[in-house]
């Protein structure tokens, strides 16, 4: 449940890029999540309302990209996908892998509506 | 870790980097603006700061997160007992409310300071500076911040911390790193507690906890220990003395440790502030 304080915080970072550009209205914020962030895409779509309620952002649009667990082996260099708990090569099993996508937590582009 | 070359920049947001902060103009005309930055930026800028307190006198921080009740503090007192007059402890407990755990250390001749969290679930980095700041981290070696018990939410919330030790007591089943695999993903050790309690259990298989720590490609040791019979204590203190070898050494050539999976963004914002000093102690 620290979805909230997550949402808070990128209320705060899109206010500050709106002041930034001289602008009051966010229109859009697009985020990238993958599953090995720890934040739930749908808690954060519940939350954001209440964190952006009296903000620049209080009617902005949430648009999350949920990006794929993938994963390097350092035996035989394939890249696989995988799952949350099961971060093992697909094509040898090795366990012994780099992450390559998947913990993502990003907020990737904000889109503000200005007099310009 | 380089903050310079870029190597801990993955290859999934590397093109991203390159664009970060330029602004363009939608089909509409709505003005858009490419940031690329951590979800937590002011979490993990707090971060960095706490990080460069710690590396400035010389003090190992870890992080121990475990579900509530797995023991958290009974190891802290035994290792206390074990090594505090060897080495300079001092701890961080959080807890949603109550000064118990912290009168518990200060006990034992340690200082402790009790971070009550309220409602909050997790420990974040500010409120962890505030504590660093009660506490005399000339005089410390190492520093343990007691997370509070969950294991979900203390994973995505770097403190400034160096390591991570996650606990998983006997009673709560051996299938908890599947379960909750971004906690355990991010162990650098994970302790095996309450182990003098497996002779009269007969459905917790050290090995099954062990294989799925490594189905999340995590390295880690795994220790079993017993903070009441001080079984595998031995083990244990010898992986503290390691890693605070280990951390020294870093400092000694101007590098910076940190635990080995971080939650994401702290890359993207520490190529921001690589250069970026904090200069009140």
């Amino acid at each position: 449940m620290h979805e909230l304080a997550v949402c808070q915080s990128i209320v705060d970072q899109v206010s500050h890029i709106a002041a930034e550009h001289q602008s009051t209205v966010v229109e859009k914020i697009y985020l990238q999540i993958g599953p090995l962030s720890g934040v739930e895409p749908e808690l954060l779509e519940s939350a954001f309302p209440i964190a952006c309620a009296n903000t620049a952002a209080a009617n902005a649009q949430l648009i999350i990209s949920r990006l794929p667990i993938r994963v390097r082996c350092r035996t035989c260099h394939a890249e696989t996908e995988a799952t949350a708990n099961r971060l093992i090569c697909g094509a040898c099993g090795d366990w012994q892998t780099t992450l390559i996508s998947g913990n993502e937590m990003l907020l990737e582009r904000v889109e503000l509506q200005t007099e310009h | 870790m380089c903050d310079t070359c870029g190597c801990n920049i993955t290859p999934g947001n590397k093109h991203l980097i390159e664009i970060k902060g330029k602004l363009s103009r939608t089909a509409d005309g709505r003005a858009a603006v490419d940031v690329l930055q951590g979800l937590l930026s002011e979490n993990d800028h707090q971060a960095l700061h706490n990080r460069q307190h710690f590396d400035k006198h010389q003090v190992l921080a870890i992080n121990l997160m475990s579900s509530p009740g797995s023991g958290k503090t009974a190891l802290l007192e035994a290792t206390i007992e074990t090594i505090g007059t060897q080495l300079n402890i001092a701890v961080i407990e959080g807890d949603l409310e109550t000064e118990n755990d912290a009168q518990r250390i200060r006990a034992k001749g340690v200082p402790a300071i009790q971070i009550a969290t309220g409602s909050a679930c997790h420990l974040d980095a500010h409120m962890v500076h505030s504590a660093v700041h009660q506490l005399d981290l000339k005089s410390l070696d190492i520093l343990f911040i007691e997370n509070v018990g969950n294991l979900v939410c203390p994973a995505s919330f770097d403190l400034g911390h160096h390591r991570n030790v996650t606990l998983l007591s006997v009673t709560e089943g051996d299938d908890k790193p599947a379960k909750y695999p971004v906690m355990f993903r991010a162990a650098d050790a994970m302790l095996i507690t309450k182990a003098d309690l497996l002779q009269v259990l007969d459905d917790f298989n050290c090995d099954n906890a062990h294989q799925n720590l490594r189905n999340l490609a995590n390295p880690a040791p795994v220790l079993e220990i017993s903070a009441k019979t001080r079984q595998g204590f031995e083990g244990w203190i010898n992986w503290l003395q390691q890693e605070l070898h280990h951390y020294r050494q870093h400092l000694a050539r101007g590098e910076h440790l940190r635990p080995r999976v971080q939650p994401d963004g702290h890359k993207l914002h520490d190529a921001g502030h690589a250069h970026h000093q904090h200069s009140h102690s």
